[in-house]
């Protein structure tokens, strides 16, 4: 499993779309195309000054940004150790980190003339951030999303409704993310010539995974300048949580050539990394699923297993192949968080800093219960708080107030 | 090389007719039933076998393949198992060309070389891999060829001209031309466009051209039999073969014969048809 390790960490991916053997273009000839027409226009998007500038606009005036980075005194006080920062991606309208790639791609989308875009959703974060930009442009917008997902997401499922989406309920295989996702794939193949899939993750076929960390990494980006800021020098940690992994690309690709800065992914290990759960790097191994090449959790046939993790946008037996290939040359490190340990961490954030987390976010902050306090004080560690946790408000309510019974 | 399709292609252009591709998923709805329909399927008019192989996220595929896919894997199907199949098939008939249709990873996973070692010698004559477009040759494509397995791609309405080329260059066998931008088993088939769509792709290639994707009846079977090489017909076997089962989706005793029934239906379609001057 050796790989050579690269001069630089940021130049993946090559031309045909591979970081290293993961990534690729695992698509039906329909589909081929397409991607192929959207690479180029986002090639020719990426070099024009104008959409740029455009894309700047929106993300100040209606995302919100810059996200702030925001010390958290209290969590730092209580676990004693590093010093931790909140990249606090929770505040950007919509509630979260997807509002930042889908901004990107509804502009591409635009610039290419698709007036109906798709999207899959877990949690329904992305398909909020997708409504959400769909409204504001007036463009047609299908979100799919697993029934299971639907019935414990519901918040999200009546905003997107508010929005002037159409959700779909997914009833095929698992009714999850990864069935969602099929779904859309089979919509944007029946639909090619009007419909612009806009993906949620850095997952799918090439130039998917480049494209929508390239709009993630504007996380990144804003850290290191606010950390500059308010410590005069780069943090020491990263640490995010990973589905497929785009607000962690998005807060890791600036900083993945800093070799001195540790860089933490968690998946989520769901009832426990010997039961059901939904970390592909830890349990999985490669395979070929959604257009890329990369780790999967699979049977020894091929077969594709059911993850399980108790937040929605984590439920996916898939990671981004970026996350693959930092995987194997050891660049990023990838441990896991269970569903009771979110839980904890969802309840402690909300207790001492007055933020409640969504439960993928939780997942980072579980595991920042123990990197802190092995660090020393002067330690810098940032965690992207990718998304609140409104939404789960119900969901938890409800496991909660079982417990008491 | 010459393989079983080839073969089954000039024999029919001597013939003057068109072949009848008939696909069904392996160990639909359980492995020995499977056996048993596809033994019955030359006998009823089928000229070239696919085979589905079970995958849990059919992407390209409608409710009904989905379905059967499922179907198959309770029921205990794997890689393995569908060339064990192939291999029982072949006790008997050596001529029927098959073709193994599915989804990458369950081959990726068995392994390449080993995948096609096995296949080549359980009978197997062809791959269409649904998620393997040209840009990845490398990974299958070229290596199947190699071993003397025709390689199937898929053309579809949104290969353009400009991409046919690169879509045909390692193509062997047969062209696949998917009638419709769509899942299996969605829409029905224009004649009219596939009739240009076909003389399209006949520009590029001197490979044979059959067309599949929405074909239920025997006269839609004879219409496109009539402009292309071959007519593949797969929803509508599956879906004949789904309502012959039980409650609890175990086969009955119609099931051979439910497919086997349509199957003569369609093939006799086939043949009526008066193919066009080629």
């Amino acid at each position: 499993m050796s790989s050579a390790l690269p001069n630089s960490f940021r130049s993946g991916p090559d031309e045909r779309g591979h970081f290293g053997m993961f990534g690729g273009r695992f698509v039906a000839e329909t589909l081929m195309p397409l991607i192929l027409d959207l690479e180029k226009a986002y090639a020719e998007a990426k070099a024009d000054p104008a959409f740029q500038r455009e894309m700047n606009g929106y993300l100040k005036d209606y995302v919100g940004r810059p996200s702030p980075l925001y010390f958290a005194e209290r969590l730092t006080e209580h676990l004693g150790g590093a010093k931790i920062y909140l990249k606090r991606e929770e505040l950007n309208h919509t509630g979260s980190h997807k509002v930042n790639n889908v901004l990107g791609q509804i502009m591409v989308a635009r610039r290419i003339g698709k007036k109906r875009i798709i999207a899959e959703t877990g949690a329904g974060q992305h398909g909020v951030a997708t409504a959400t930009l769909c409204a504001r442009f007036g463009l047609d917008c299908v979100v799919y999303m697993g029934a299971v997902d639907v019935a414990r997401q519901e918040p999200n499922v009546i905003r997107m409704e508010m929005l002037g989406a159409k959700v779909v309920p997914v009833q095929s295989g698992t009714r999850t993310l990864k069935d969602a996702m099929n779904e859309a794939l089979r919509d944007w193949v029946t639909n090619v010539h009007d419909t612009f899939y806009c993906i949620g993750t850095v997952a799918g076929p090439h130039p998917y995974p480049m494209m929508v960390r390239d709009f993630q990494s504007i996380i990144g980006v804003e850290t290191r300048a606010q950390m500059m800021e308010a410590e005069g020098r780069l943090p020491d940690s990263l640490i995010a949580c990973i589905g497929g992994g785009s607000n962690a690309m998005g807060l890791f690709h600036p900083f993945l050539d800093d070799a001195g800065i540790e860089i933490f992914g968690v998946e989520a290990a769901g009832h426990g990394l010997d039961k059901l759960h939904a970390a592909s790097l830890t349990g999985g191994r490669p395979g070929v699923l959604h257009g890329n090449r990369t780790y999967l959790l699979m049977d020894e046939d091929g077969q594709i297993q059911d993850a399980h993790s108790i937040s929605a946008g984590l439920d996916y037996p898939g990671i981004g192949p970026e996350h693959s290939w930092l995987h194997e040359t050891g660049r990023v490190k990838y441990i896991s968080a269970t569903d009771e340990e979110a839980l904890a961490a969802f309840q402690l954030l909300s207790r001492l800093e007055g933020i409640i987390p969504a439960l993928e976010s939780a997942h980072a902050i579980a595991r920042v219960i123990d990197l802190a306090p092995a660090r020393a004080s002067d330690h810098l560690m940032v965690v992207n708080l990718s998304g609140r946790g409104d939404k789960d408000v119900p969901q938890v309510g409800d496991i909660l107030k079982g417990r008491k019974k | 090389m010459t393989t079983r399709i080839d073969t089954r292609f000039a024999e029919l252009q001597k013939q003057g007719r068109s072949a009848f591709v008939t696909f069904l998923m392996a160990g639909d709805p359980d492995p020995a039933t499977s056996l048993a329909i596809i033994k019955a399927l030359p006998q009823a008019g089928s000229d070239v076998i696919e085979i589905g192989m079970p995958f849990t996220d059919p992407m390209a595929d409608g409710p009904a393949i989905q379905a059967a896919g499922l179907r198959a894997l309770k029921a205990g199907m794997t890689l393995k198992k569908t060339l064990d199949l192939v291999r029982a098939f072949r006790k008997d008939d050596d001529t029927t060309p098959i073709v193994l249709m599915g989804y990458y990873n369950p081959i990726y996973i068995y392994g390449v070389a080993r995948f096609l070692v096995d296949a080549k010698q359980a009978g197997v004559d062809g791959l269409i891999i649904v998620d393997l477009p040209p840009e990845e040759d490398d990974e299958l494509c070229i290596p199947a060829m190699q071993a003397g397995l025709n390689f199937i791609r898929l053309a579809t309405p949104t290969t353009d001209d400009k991409r046919l080329p690169a879509v045909l260059a390692n193509t062997s066998g047969f062209v696949y031309y998917v009638s419709i931008t769509g899942i299996t088993g969605a829409a029905a088939a224009n004649a009219t466009q596939v009739t240009d769509a076909v003389a399209r792709i006949k520009r590029h290639t001197q490979l044979p051209v059959c067309v599949g994707f929405g074909i239920r009846t025997p006269d839609t079977a004879r219409d496109i039999a009539r402009v292309a090489n071959g007519a593949v017909v797969g929803t509508a076997l599956v879906d004949a073969l789904a309502k012959s089962l039980d409650a609890d989706g175990k086969a009955t005793g119609k099931t051979v014969a439910a497919v086997a029934d349509l199957t003569a239906a369609l093939a006799q379609g086939v043949r009526g048809a008066v193919q066009a001057a080629e």
